[in-house]
């Protein structure tokens, strides 16, 4: 295929899934068939089109080592080629001009090996979750009149239908953006327009309250969700802003050279290379977006949106997007270590072991089926992470694929179970109670007046109708209520326990088990990560037992509720996809096996293979003009300690659970033995109630007093104090008036005025008074002339 | 006079005639005149389009400006009537021009003096028009002032409750400013003989000649300096000359508060970039710290404030605070610059983002105006704890307050986003911990933008407002009013070269000629 007909197909990836947004915003809303039939038909488009260059792209790989590709790309590719980097599709276009033309910020989109292997998973992901939106959002029920716009469905149809495809469409294209970006900006762009899909769709019910108070509700998970990320975007931007003033160019094969990254490397910021200091401030971004310790607290209050969207957000798209980028930049570092040796970035190793421990310590106290999942890939990102601090590069982006697959399958297979045991709910007769009377809007329990502090007193007993009127007493998504749903729902059983043995590290069979070795694999070899090691070890032994653990609680056993007694299988518009991953979280490891395992190896790549793997051999060009990876010889002893925590992890989850199901009612029996420290892994270390108290109220109180006390008194009042002041300024020059100048005018008209009145007296109109006058006069002057000239 | 000259010329007095036709039309009735003025207002924007395609081949005058137009005055006071513009002068006109149409269109409901209402709006545009194109000091003041009185009118007359004490505020706090920029504008004249503004940036800088009543030339400098930097800070507004605007935006009716947050602040923002940055090189770069100090100030502070407002519509006039905060911090960091040339292309993109922040902010501002003035319309009352739950009941304008309050935020993809990229990558290196710390405020513009949207979309429906006020969603008059401004905030986000290479033409000479 000609290049250039490639480049157009880049921009149409992530073009399409956002056109299709526009699209069905415009002109389909409240046209359900035609919605779906828009974002399924842009993204099986964006699929092919994704698969061609990736096919491409792995062609051309083999081809990449012997002769760079650029003579057929034209100027911008020949410019790269001089760089070696290992972009075979680039084009970019002047975005923002800044001063002289050559100093313009260029966008534009670049497929190299490592956006490659993203395009491969990322439309798969997308595509199946916006196909399993389908069955979930009740396509094959009619709209019930009973559901309204802002609440879940419980009889018919999602009556936001359009706009559900319409987001994640976005959602999609988003990340697509990020992924084929050519440069940092265009990468955040993509980032941020997900942060707002995140937010659009984990507040989707947006008018959804509960009649518990402390829950949170959809749309205050959806602000935080937004804040929280938006702490760590604001860092990454003043990286972004960073780099682009220490280099001028954002562009990532201007940046990733020897030449740039050895200059940012020997430039000092406060002590550290600025190489270091602005890969930090991106990294902060990712402890946002990826949910990493202390920034995390986000994504478990995220699953308060709709399944599809917590796939999304959890596989597909959000959390990969951070660890992307990290491994996309990572390559900024190569100045910082002696060319050859290991690149590592401590905080990252630091961050992502901690979260990884501490989240799994959560994930196996929870109740809800899509909590543990959540901290479960809370859990793994920071495999990731640490992974990538450590220098494991192609670990990192090895499991973070893998995964993708296998937490998608398993999210969507919760969505599956929650679903299944809805429709138990419904069958067996609860929640159709509060309906039946009341429209929702009849509706005015003054119970949950979180949102309205201020208002509580006004609107107490009839202003907002609170809480939903259709909301079930009985929680379909506490694994405690489930229970033998392995005859009920047996195609999401089989699906969902192929990706629980994948997240679950189940040797040999499962991708999981393939990427996660590899991480092993790359600590143990380095005798000054062996804390990381047996940490990670230990990780992995706590998430087979509470995979194990959320398996047996859902699926063994007797069902523990009418509910899960009358749940049955979910729409195959559900399970088609649910299938679709199970395979790939099988297949996926294959290409990940290094040739040199001892029989996985040789039956995969037959007996004279290159040492490494596929996949390897893939994505490894991407920075190897500047980064050079040791490829490490296999050793069994991590291998063998990984299979005997999984293992380990699997058998003790199925003795506490599995082995004896739980009774109706019988509290977790790990709550007693483990005590007070099962209260504190309970409450997630009680992280959201720090956070609010330390936090939260404080800025919620100062802002309330910058408005209405400091700029309402204070400013306001020295102004009204300079109003005021010249007001009497000016009564006192109003009194100066009125009595001085005023009064000595008046005093003296006064005065004319009583001269003339006296004058008036002597107007008599006589005579005789005349000429006495006269006399006196004259005797007077004369008198007066004698005084004066004698 | 060539055509471009008379087309610049057109654009500047036209809103000014139709005014005084709509009175006289207005006689036949509100119909005639509202919809004669909706026309009349197309046509400056009709003239700015064709004036946007002409400016990119157009020859420079050797002070980069480009349509110059002169004609004698006062020859007796030596000031002239010239006006001219370049970039940046375009694109505020192009926002004025573009925002005017878009205020009438929304005031159609207006019952009360209505031919009066929008003759005073057409009459504002002379003004704003007339201090984008100035070149002559004495001319600038004048629309300056022509500027105010309208305005003062317009909320005094049309505002809501409080409006007497807030058309006062704003009149009296403006015209404080003003006085001072009068009494510079005479000074430098003593000094210097001129009024012509490429002709004072040449000079004033290096001018040692006699000072003026007595005082040291440099004295002199320095009062003018000051005494400018005070007009157009309250002008912008600069913290913490900033507690007229909440007052003025609350109060004004809808189209009032449109323009006053789209154009009036710019004028501002355009004070400091036309007159300080190049009058003042000295002083500017010294000062620089102090302006880029009280742009963080703004910022956080009025985030802050922005996010403890209960108020929606003050909620919105603390926003524009808080983005103008940016727009200053970008002229401090050119400022700055004036006196160090490492700085100089940091000084271009923060600069390019300024001016770029106050077009997208002309935008998003009158958009969120606009989206008040709808909402209040309806429900009669803009307490957020009163409203709740309206996505369910007015869809459509749910979407769009979304689209135009991600706009606000500075959503990347939107306009706002690469103008504050611009500003912040612009001051990174100059003002490094303070650019760090106004990124605080980024993060509060998220707290008070998602507040409004939880606040008036999102929860259950409240009832008690349903019980006495209609909530209709939003009408296409309605919808049209804002549709442009939402497709320019996406064009200005998706594809923002084709309005930089104007402002960045005009940023690069402003710079130049700045720069010395």
């Amino acid at each position: 295929m000609d290049q250039q007909t490639l480049v157009y197909f880049v921009w149409a990836i992530p073009l399409l899934p956002l056109l299709a947004f526009f699209a069905i915003m415009l002109f389909a809303r409240g046209r359900d068939r035609l919605s779906h039939t828009i974002a399924i038909g842009a993204m099986v488009i964006s699929l092919v089109l994704a698969q061609i260059v990736f096919w491409n792209a792995v062609a051309q790989g083999g081809a990449h080592e012997v002769a760079q590709p650029a003579a057929a790309e034209g100027e911008h590719a020949a410019a790269e080629g001089e760089h070696g980097s290992a972009a075979f599709i680039h084009d970019s276009h002047d975005w923002l001009p800044q001063g002289a033309p050559e100093n313009a910020l260029k966008m534009g989109v670049l497929v190299d090996p490592l956006t490659a292997a993203m395009l491969f998973m990322v439309p798969i992901a997308c595509l199946m979750i916006i196909f399993y939106s389908v069955g979930y959002s009740n396509f094959n029920k009619k709209p019930d009149a009973h559901d309204q716009p802002g609440f879940p469905p419980h009889k018919g149809r999602e009556p936001m239908y359009s706009r559900f495809f319409a987001f994640l469409s976005l959602f999609a294209g988003a990340m697509l953006t990020l992924v084929v970006a050519d440069n940092l900006l265009l990468l955040f762009i993509g980032w941020e327009i997900m942060g707002l899909c995140s937010y659009l769709l984990i507040g989707f019910w947006y008018a959804r309250t509960y009649p518990d108070p402390n829950k949170i509700t959809p749309r205050g998970a959806a602000v935080k969700a937004f804040m929280t990320t938006r702490v760590a975007d604001v860092f990454m931007l003043l990286g972004i802003a960073f780099l682009y003033s220490a280099t001028g160019t954002l562009s990532f094969t201007e940046i990733f050279t020897q030449q740039t990254t050895s200059q940012l490397a020997a430039v000092l910021f406060l002590g550290f290379p600025a190489a270091q200091v602005i890969y930090l401030l991106l990294f902060i971004g990712t402890i946002g977006k990826s949910a990493q310790f202390p920034l995390h607290t986000w994504l478990p209050d995220a699953m308060e949106g709709p399944t599809p969207v917590s796939a999304m957000i959890h596989a597909a798209a959000m959390v990969s997007a951070g660890v992307y980028m990290i491994i996309r930049m990572f390559p900024l570092l190569a100045g910082t270590a002696p060319h050859g040796e290991l690149i590592t970035f401590t905080p990252m190793i630091v961050i992502g072991t901690f979260t990884a421990l501490f989240a799994a310590t959560i994930a196996f106290t929870q109740r809800d089926v899509k909590k543990v999942l959540a901290y479960s890939t809370i859990s793994q990102l920071g495999f990731m992470v640490s992974a990538l601090g450590m220098g494991a590069w192609v670990a990192a982006l090895f499991h973070l694929i893998t995964h993708a697959f296998f937490k998608a399958l398993l999210f969507m297979g919760s969505g599956s179970i929650i679903h299944g045991v809805e429709h138990g709910l419904h069958a067996a007769g609860h929640g159709a109670v509060a309906h039946s009377a009341h429209g929702p809007d009849d509706h005015a329990a003054a119970a949950a007046h979180v949102e309205t502090e201020h208002a509580e007193e006004a609107h107490a007993g009839h202003g907002h109708d609170d809480a939903d009127p259709q909301e079930p007493e009985l929680d379909p998504q506490d694994m405690f209520n489930m229970g033998g749903l392995r005859k009920k729902m047996p195609v999401t059983f089989w699906t969902f326990l192929i990706g629980g043995l994948s997240l679950a590290g189940f040797p040999l069979f499962f991708a999981g088990f393939w990427s996660k070795d590899e991480i092993l694999g790359h600590a143990y070899h380095y005798p000054q990560f062996q804390l990381v090691f047996w940490v990670l070890v230990f990780t992995a032994f706590l998430t087979a037992f509470y995979t194990m653990r959320q398996i047996a609680l859902t699926f063994w056993g007797k069902p523990r509720t009418e509910a899960a007694e009358h749940a049955h299988e979910s729409h195959w518009t559900m399970l088609l996809p649910l299938i679709i991953l199970a395979v790939f979280a099988i297949i996926a490891g294959v290409v990940g096996i290094k040739s040199d395992v001892p029989v996985a190896g040789l039956i995969v790549y037959g007996p004279f293979a290159q040492p490494g793997s596929t996949f390897e051999h893939l994505v490894e060009p991407t920075i190897a003009n500047v980064i050079e990876l040791e490829k490490l010889p296999f050793v069994l002893s991590p291998m063998a300690i990984a299979i005997a925590g999984s293992l380990l992890g699997l058998f003790l989850g199925w003795l506490v659970y599995g082995r004896k199901p739980l009774a109706v009612g019988q509290p977790d029996p790990l709550e007693a033995p483990l005590g007070g420290l099962y209260v504190l892994f309970k409450n997630k270390y009680f992280i959201d109630e720090i956070y609010n108290f330390v936090f939260v109220q404080p800025v919620k109180r100062f802002a309330a007093w910058m408005g209405d006390v400091f700029d309402r008194k204070g400013i306001d009042g020295v102004l009204h104090g300079i109003a005021h002041g010249a007001l009497r300024l000016s009564h006192a020059f109003r009194s100066f008036d009125t009595k001085v100048v005023n009064g000595g005018a008046d005093g003296l008209a006064a005065s004319i005025k009583s001269a003339g009145h006296w004058l008036r007296d002597i107007q008599t109109g006589r005579v005789q008074n005349y000429l006495l006058l006269a006399l006196v006069s004259v005797v007077l002057l004369i008198a007066l002339y004698i005084t004066l000239f004698s | 006079m060539d055509s471009n000259q008379l087309v610049l010329l057109l654009i500047l007095f036209s809103p000014l005639i139709a005014g005084v036709l709509v009175l006289l039309i207005g006689q036949l009735g509100d119909g005639a005149a509202k919809w004669s003025a909706l026309i009349f207002s197309l046509v400056p924007l009709a003239l700015t389009i064709y004036l946007w395609v002409a400016y990119q081949g157009a020859p420079a005058d050797p002070n980069g400006f480009k349509f110059v137009f002169s004609v004698p005055w006062l020859p007796q006071m030596s000031s002239s009537f010239t006006i001219g513009i370049d970039g940046i002068s375009l694109a505020m006109i192009l926002l004025t021009a573009i925002l005017t149409p878009l205020g009438i269109l929304i005031s159609f409901r207006i019952t009360d003096r209505l031919p009066l209402f929008m003759a005073l709006l057409l009459g504002l545009t002379t003004g704003m028009f007339g201090v984008f194109m100035a070149l002559d000091l004495v001319i600038f003041f004048i629309f300056w002032e022509i500027g105010l009185v309208p305005m003062y009118f317009l909320i005094n007359q049309w505002g809501s409750a409080n409006r007497q004490y807030a058309s006062l505020k704003f009149f009296i706090y403006t015209m404080a400013g003003s006085i001072g920029l009068l009494l510079s504008i005479q000074f430098i004249w003593s000094a210097l003989g001129t009024y012509s503004i490429p002709q004072i940036a040449g000079q004033w800088s290096t001018y040692a000649g006699p000072g003026v009543l007595g005082l040291p030339i440099e004295t002199v400098k320095n009062i003018t300096f000051w005494l400018f930097v005070i007009a157009f800070a309250i002008k912008v507004p600069v913290w913490p000359f900033h507690t007229w605007l909440p007052d003025a935006h609350t109060e004004a009716p809808t189209a009032g508060s449109m323009i006053l947050a789209g154009v009036l602040l710019k004028l501002g923002a355009f004070g400091f970039l036309r007159l300080v940055l190049p009058f003042f090189p000295q002083q500017s770069a010294q000062f620089a710290v102090i302006l880029a100090l009280l742009a963080l100030a703004g910022i956080i502070f009025t985030a802050l404030a922005a996010f403890g407002q209960n108020d929606f519509k003050r909620l919105v006039a603390y926003s524009s605070v808080n983005h103008m905060g940016f727009v200053v911090l970008g002229i401090a960091t050119a400022a700055a610059a004036r006196g160090n040339a490492a700085y100089q292309q940091s000084a271009i993109i923060a600069t390019n983002g300024a001016v770029l922040q106050m077009f997208a902010h002309g935008l998003s501002a009158a958009a969120m105006f606009a989206l008040v003035g709808v909402v209040y319309e309806r429900a009669h009352t803009r307490d957020l704890n009163q409203l709740g739950g309206l996505w369910k009941v007015m869809p459509i304008y749910g979407g769009i307050l979304v689209f135009s309050a991600m706009a606000n935020l500075g959503l990347p993809g939107l306009a706002g986003f690469p103008a504050e990229f611009q500003v912040v990558s612009g001051s990174w290196p100059v003002f490094t911990l303070t650019t760090a710390l106004s990124m605080m405020g980024l993060l509060l513009t998220g707290a008070y933008i998602l507040k409004a949207i939880q606040k008036v979309l999102h929860g259950p429906v409240n009832r008690e407002l349903l019980h006495h006020a209609e909530m209709p969603d939003i009408n296409r008059r309605e919808i049209i009013a804002l549709a442009p401004l939402l497709v320019l905030m996406l064009a200005v986000g998706v594809y923002p070269m084709w309005l930089m290479t104007v402002i960045n033409d005009g940023v690069v000479n402003l710079l130049r000629i700045a720069g010395g």
